[in-house]
Order: structure tokens, then sequence, then C-alpha cells
């Protein structure tokens, strides 16, 4: 069975583009780009070449660009970094809605007593720049918001919740993994100090990442050692996988308009057809700015476990921020934060489509979820009240 | 993914007695829409009123819950009431070739559904449980809040199933799943099942310890009872020494320096004067 591949939130398959350029980079071209002799130069310059392609993405400088090993890599970095950049400020500011990289790190700094505020979203997962503007004080040290949200797809206003915070002389890191390669940034024009990409979520492969750590940042190194990276992050570089980076951020610039435009109508329509086809449906984020491929649809009285599992008898891929296949209990906590009923929550599947997305995949998915979600809601004792009152 | 066997996904795509009996004998319903699943279950009874003919289920829930709904509604054809009442929820997930841990939840539920049809149609309060708010009246109190759990039937289903730490018993009912508040509750209700259940094997108070035999059995505790749970929080303990019956114990990774390690303190002397001896004091030194 042929997959059909919507879940490219969750990982993205990798462009063969970038993987042709990387192959060498193994058997033939391994030389380590720290050594003296040619052969490790020649990579050298191919890193550097990276580099300068991920810059370009991004509207930043080369030297502003520190390879990692994952967006959790880069998200860690930059938090632990600030605190230790202001060892006296205790105070961090993030959100209930951010992915667990950033979450969990400041949970478990509020064990070692930082205060740590995590600010509200409202039901459609959008941010109260009020709320964020209250909660900064002259003992907050950083404050780290995500661009795009992984589940939903909600944008927030990264760019005046930075000034903001500047203004209060903390730092600002963003967790922008979910936004790079999908929608416009530029550094240049930005106030963010500090910002986390992942390769795997625009079809480079899993394990590479990037701090963009801006010019002036105080910035010390989570991994110390070796002098790679100009000293902000030790350990010989994964080359073939950087330069997989680079080449694929030199194609998410050249895809830019096609994902606003085709991926985007895409999922707009996808979205409309399933609203109209399946009863008692919502869209989580709706009514919020939202990443042009991203669908998180709440449909009642079914569980989303049960949808995926059907879903995937097709062959259709996507995910759930549902209880039971996570493996926790409760709906996902970017719903829960946005106060998502119950009766809907369990039901939430997410659609995440990349530039492989076809509209022929999108028809499959239009003809068959619906007969889906009935068989489900027939076999479900909420679902049947539902289906005879109508 | 999860790793279901394909008795599961069989009994899931072909869900067996999916619907309703108009004229059902017995209906037991338990969860909710919040819980995030929820069965109900219809019994059809022969004329004598003691075999059952019939059962159908509604189930909303995950894959591994409408496959336990459909194994249950399978496997309690053909028995009396009273046979029925013997199935328990680890021959429901026998009956599939098992399910992962995680999702042990769903044969308790199905198991519970059952009690609580046939003490419906008995006329007789259902057994103390909590899944599904509208159950739980005075039957025990309520340790787990988000899902209406009670502790006695946490504690039949620690002890059916022998479990000794609180993840499996979130695994298996809930409990604990969602905020986490009531998990310190569900490690003294594990304890005191434990307690009471080597109290039965026993029968009679430990026998005075040797010195030695005492330092072994502390060890022992120690590596087999406390620190896994530790390691659970992200926390860990080193035994310093022992004298006599005076543990000095130091506390490692999120433990140490952590708030609550007076509280762990005590843990793990309630743990060593349960085990061990009742006379065992236990000392934070910082090592
Ligand atoms: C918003 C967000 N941040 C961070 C990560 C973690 O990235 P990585 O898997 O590269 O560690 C992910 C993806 O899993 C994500 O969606």
């Amino acid at each position: 069975m042929k997959e059909i591949y919507l879940d490219n939130n969750a990982t993205t398959k990798v462009d063969e583009l970038v993987f042709e350029e990387m192959r060498p980079y193994f058997c033939e071209l391994y030389g380590n780009p720290s050594s003296m002799h040619f052969f490790g130069g020649q990579v050298q310059k191919k890193v550097d070449q990276a580099r300068a392609r991920v810059a370009a993405l991004l509207g930043a400088h080369p030297d502003e660009i520190v390879f990692t090993a994952c967006g959790t890599e880069s998200d860690n970095s930059a938090i632990r970094s600030a605190l230790e950049v202001f060892p006296e400020k205790r105070h961090i500011i993030t959100s209930r809605v951010e992915h667990p990289a950033v979450l969990t790190q400041c949970r478990n700094l509020t064990k070692r007593g930082y205060r740590v505020t995590e600010l509200n979203v409202d039901g459609e997962g959008r941010l109260d720049m009020a709320e964020l503007e209250a909660a900064l004080d002259d003992d907050t040290a950083l404050v780290s918001l995500m661009y795009a949200n992984n589940e939903t797809g909600v944008i927030f206003p990264i760019e005046e919740a930075a000034k903001l915070v500047k203004a209060k002389g903390a730092l600002f890191h963003t967790d922008a993994v979910q936004a790079v390669g999908k929608i416009p940034l530029d550094m240049a024009a930005s106030s963010i100090d500090l910002l986390s990409i992942s390769g795997h979520k625009l079809h480079a492969p899993k394990g590479v990442g990037v701090l963009y750590v801006r010019r002036g940042t105080p910035f010390r190194p989570f991994l110390v050692g070796g002098h790679q990276e100009r000293g902000r992050r030790a350990g010989t570089e994964n080359t073939a996988s950087i330069i997989a980076m680079g080449k694929a951020c030199e194609l998410a610039m050249e895809h830019m308009a096609d994902e606003n435009t085709r991926v985007r109508a895409m999922r707009d329509r996808l979205e409309r057809e399933l609203s109209a086809l399946i009863p008692n449906t919502r869209i989580n984020g709706g009514g919020a700015d939202r990443l042009p491929n991203t669908l998180s649809i709440a449909m009642e009285f079914v569980e989303g476990e049960g949808i995926l599992l059907l879903l995937s008898e097709k062959g259709i891929c996507a995910s759930s921020g549902s209880a039971c296949t996570s493996g926790s209990l409760e709906p996902s906590h970017v719903l829960r934060a946005m106060g998502v009923p119950f009766t809907c929550a369990h039901g939430s599947i997410r659609f995440s489509l990349s530039r492989f997305t076809t509209d022929a995949e999108i028809d499959t998915v239009i003809k068959e979820l619906p007969p889906i979600i009935h068989r489900l809601r027939e076999m479900s004792p909420f679902g049947r009240e539902f289906l005879n009152k109508k | 993914m999860w790793d279901y066997t394909d008795k599961v996904k069989e009994h899931f795509l072909n869900p067996r007695n999916v619907g309703e009996i108009e004229d059902a004998d017995a209906v037991g319903e338990v969860g909710s829409l919040a819980c995030g699943d929820a069965l109900k279950l219809f019994i059809k009874l022969d004329e004598k009123k003691e075999r059952i003919v019939d059962a159908k289920f509604q189930t909303f829930g995950c894959g591994s819950a409408i496959a336990s709904s459909s194994a249950l509604t399978e496997m309690v054809k053909g028995k009396t009431l009273d046979e029925a009442l013997q199935v328990t929820n680890q021959e429901i997930a026998d009956f599939l070739g098992g399910l992962p841990e995680e999702k042990m939840h769903c044969s308790v539920m199905g198991q519970e559904a059952l009690e609580a049809a046939i003490a419906k149609y008995r006329g007789v309060d259902a057994p103390a449980h909590g899944h599904g708010h509208d159950h739980v009246e005075n039957e025990g109190e309520i340790v787990c809040k988000c899902f209406g759990l009670t502790d006695g039937f946490l504690k039949k289903v620690i002890a059916a199933n022998k479990l000794h730490t609180a993840e499996q018993v979130t695994h298996f009912t809930k409990a604990g799943g969602a905020c986490g508040g009531c998990i310190p509750k569900i490690k003294e209700i594990i304890a005191e099942v434990m307690g009471e259940e080597k109290k039965a094997a026993a029968s009679k108070p430990a026998a005075k310890l040797t010195n030695l035999k005492k330092m072994q059995l502390i060890q022992e505790v120690l590596e087999n009872e406390v620190r896994p749970q530790l390691w659970a929080d992200g926390g860990d303990l080193e035994l310093v020494d022992i004298d006599g019956s005076n543990v000095q114990v130091a506390f490692r990774k999120a433990c140490a320096g952590c708030a609550s390690s007076g509280y762990t303190a005590k843990f793990v002397e309630q743990k060593l004067r349960e085990l061990v001896a009742p006379d065992i004091n236990v000392q934070e030194v910082q090592g």
C-alpha cells in the first residue's frame, strides 16, 4: 500500500535533492572539517556553504548560525544559556502550549528555584500580549515562546512579543521548528535573540538542528570540549547532515511561495470539505493566524486512536492530539490549554501537509474520513445518542 | 504506534456484537466522555434467567477499548451470571493475546461494565469502583479526582494484577494519568496492599533479625522497592551507613536539594519499617 503521508509536522521526507547533496560525505568525503589537510578542508568549505544557506533562509549572518543535533538540543541550549548569562535573574516566561522540548525543561527548573510563568492562550490558541507584558519584570532572564504550534499550526505574534521583551532587558528565544521553511522569517528586521530549527521538519534528515544566536547576544555553550562552531557547540560536526540542512534551507526558500499558495489551498479545501461532510466538527485554532500546512480538526463523540487506526488501514498517515496514542491519558496539553471541550478534544486529528502532498491524496482523505467517523459514532454510546437525535 | 496483537487488530477492525439489546435484562455503563473512554454493555439472559444468551456493546474509546469490549461479549456468552463475574481483566487481555501495559485499563473497563450490569440486575449496589463518575457514591474515598476513582477500586485492581508502581496503576486504571496530583496517595495504597499481602503470606510477625540479616534486607528493600520509585521521578538515593536500626541515606539527582526530600525520607522510612523492622529510623545526610 502506498502511504498518503499527512503527518509532516511529526517529520518529513528527506528531499531526494537533499539526499544527493549529503551522499558523498559518508564514504568518500569523510574528512574532519577541523583537519589541516586538503581532505578535511574541502568538507569545511561545504559546511561553510551550508551555514550561508541557512543564514540566507533566515535573513541572518552566517556567523549567527550554530549547528546542533536536533531541535530539542537547540531549545535546551538556548534556555540554559540565557540562565547562565543572567545568574542573578530567577524568572522565565513561556506558554502553556510549548513543545515538551521547552516546557519540560522550564518545569524542571522550578525544582531548582526558578519562577516560571506559563502564559495562557484563548480558545483559538492565541496569546494575550497584555498578559506577557504584565508578567515581565526585572527578574525575568528569558522569555521563550514558540513561533508556530506543532499541533494546531497557530502562529504567535513573535515580533511583537520580542520587542516587548527586549524593552525589559530580558533575552528572547523562539522555538521556530514548525515555522522555518513554511513561512518567511527575516532576522535582519527582527528582535529575536535566539531561535531554534530542526532539520527533519523541513525535508532534511533527523538528528540535525540549528540554533540562531544574534550577533552580540551573550551565549554560554551547552556542550563544551573542542572549538567547533566557534566554541558555541563542541563535538565533531555531523557534516553530512549539516550539508543536507543547508540544501534543505535553499530548497525551502525556492518553495516558500508554493507552500503558501498551493499547499495552503489544499489544506483549505481539506478543511472546508471535511467540515461540510462530517457533522459536529470544529477547527482547532481556526480563528487564528495559522501555518499554511496544518489542519487540526475535532470531531465530537469519537476517540482519536480509532480514527487513526482506521485511516491507517487506508494508507493515510495522520496524528491525533488525543489521549490514547501518546501513552498519556489526557487530551493534549495544547488542546486542554485552549479549553477545547471534552466532547471533541479526544477526537482531534491533525493533518499536516507538505510540498509533496498532491490533490489526489487530499481527495482520498475527503472520501475516506467521513465514513470512518460515522462508523465509530455508531459504535460509541454518545455518538449513537447524537445520531438518533438527528 | 502501539504494538497490538493480530487478535486485537482483528477485533478492532471487525468488532463482534456492536449495538444494543432492546429487551436486555441487564445494562452496565462505565466511563464518560471526559474520561476518554466509556462502555455500555447489554446482557440478555435465557428464559430461566440463568445463562447469558446474548451480549452487545457500545464503546467510545481507543482501538484496544473497542477490541476489549468485543472480546468481553464473546467471552460471557453461555456463562451463568456467577461464572461471568469470575472473568478477570487479565482473562480479557489474554483472550486478545495480550494488551500493551499502557492499555490494560481497557480490559479493566470491560470487567467493570460487566460487574455493573450484573449488580444492577441483581438490585445490589455496584462494587466500589470509579470509572464513570455516575457510579461512585459512597463507595470509598475518591483518590483520583480527574477520573473519579476510589481507593476501594484501586486496591482491588492493584491486588488482582499484583501492581508495584504508580505508573502501572496508571496504565491499569488511568488513576494519576491526568494531573498526577494523587500519585503520592497511589504509592501509599500500593504500600498498603503489598503490606497486607506480605502479612497474609507470613501471617506471623517476622522473627527477630540478626544484624547481618537486617543489613542485607535493608539493602534489598532499598534496591528493589525504593530506588525504582525514585527513578520514576528522576531521583535516586545512596545508602551511606547502617548502624543498628539507624539508616543513613543521601539523595541524588532530582531528589537532591528537592524541597520534598523530607517527604522522601519519610517514604523510605515507612517502606523499611514495613518490610524490614518497625524500629528503623531513616536519616538524610549530605554524602
Ligand atoms: C515545535 C517543536 N519544537 C521542537 C521539536 C523537537 O525537535 P527535534 O525532534 O529535532 O528534537 C519539535 C518536533 O518534534 C517541534 O514540533
